[in-house]
């Protein structure tokens, strides 16, 4: 590759950066993806009611509790470790104490979470 | 039979989903933006193709073959796109001459201000035909190779490296033409003579 050409493609990226998503769309996005797991489990208990009175439906929402729980809490870490990147960078201005209620906060995202999944069961 | 043991736990697909979603969400947004040319459309593209995603996500990862899964992600962003404008009935670049309403609402367009160059070279992209804007944003902003360009696009290897080249020089020309337009002289040589089919239709 010459030398122009290879100025020209250093040009190029220059100018087509990548482009960070703005963080109210991150925010959007992973809610409505949670959402989609939450939703699953809430067309579950609608039929999980009219179809436990078939012991050969049984086996199913036992399988789909333990696969939602698992899948919206995979959402929730997902979450929560987005916010621990975002106090990590933090971390020289106000450190181990900016770290540590970070994992707090993960702990409690991932207990409420959970507690949302399962809470009436 | 073989379809059933080659099926996966739903909790382990969401994982994975999340591991994609994670790992690519820049790249596609960094497409949708440069595709769409608007703010607005480029987060409903992104959340758009992430849902879509989500929906295949299985049956994509079962006929990828343990390839990564970007080309198959922008592949989607690249069909939503162009259902977007269809739908629309419009084109997708913005007009030149308003490249100030895009200036207004990105922060990579805030760090190109003040360098022309640059600016020209962003004008230059949106003037090109399609597949080759699409090509040079893939390969430029997303750093994807030839090999998954190709997956994204449909395309074979050796086209896609035809696409690439050929919109590199026609850039490389459109800057040029601006710059003497503009009565400005460009520091690069000139990328040479355009071929006669690179002038503005889709590359086959």
């Amino acid at each position: 590759m010459s030398e122009a050409a290879a100025n020209f493609e250093g040009l190029l990226r220059e100018a087509l950066a990548p482009v960070e998503p703005p963080e109210d769309l991150v925010e959007r996005l992973e809610s409505t993806l949670t959402s989609i797991t939450e939703l699953a489990v809430d067309e579950l208990e609608a039929w999980e009611l009219s179809a436990m009175r078939d012991p050969r439906n049984w086996a199913r929402p036992a399988a789909a509790v333990v696969v939602g729980s698992a899948a919206a809490g995979a959402l929730v870490i997902l979450r929560a470790r987005r916010r621990a990147q975002a106090s990590s960078s933090d971390l020289g201005a106000s450190g181990w104490s900016s770290l540590n209620r970070s994992a707090e906060r993960a702990i409690r995202d991932l207990g409420r979470g959970t507690r949302r999944v399962l809470g009436d069961r | 039979m073989s379809e059933q043991v080659s099926q996966k736990p739903k909790a382990q697909l969401d994982a994975e989903f999340s591991e994609l979603y994670r790992a690519h969400l820049r790249d596609v947004y960094s497409y949708a933006y440069y595709r769409v040319g608007d703010h607005h459309d480029a987060e409903d593209l992104t959340e758009q193709t992430f849902l879509q995603a989500y929906r295949h996500f299985e049956r994509a990862q079962r006929e990828s073959h343990g390839r990564p899964l970007r080309p198959w992600l922008i592949r989607i962003a690249h069909n939503l796109a162009a259902n977007l404008y269809r739908d629309r009935s419009r084109k997708p670049a913005l007009p030149i001459d308003e490249t100030s309403t895009l200036a207004a609402l990105h922060t990579t367009e805030q760090l190109v201000e003040g360098r022309d160059e640059l600016s020209r070279v962003l004008d230059g992209v949106r003037l090109l035909p399609d597949d080759r804007r699409e090509a040079l944003i893939m390969r430029f902003a997303l750093g994807m190779d030839n090999r998954e360009i190709a997956r994204a696009l449909g395309r074979s290897d050796g086209a896609t490296k035809v696409l690439i080249h050929r919109a590199i020089r026609q850039l490389h020309e459109l800057v040029g033409d601006r710059d003497v337009a503009n009565g400005r002289v460009s520091g690069q040589p000139r990328g040479g003579a355009v071929e006669p089919d690179a002038g503005g239709g889709q590359d086959e």
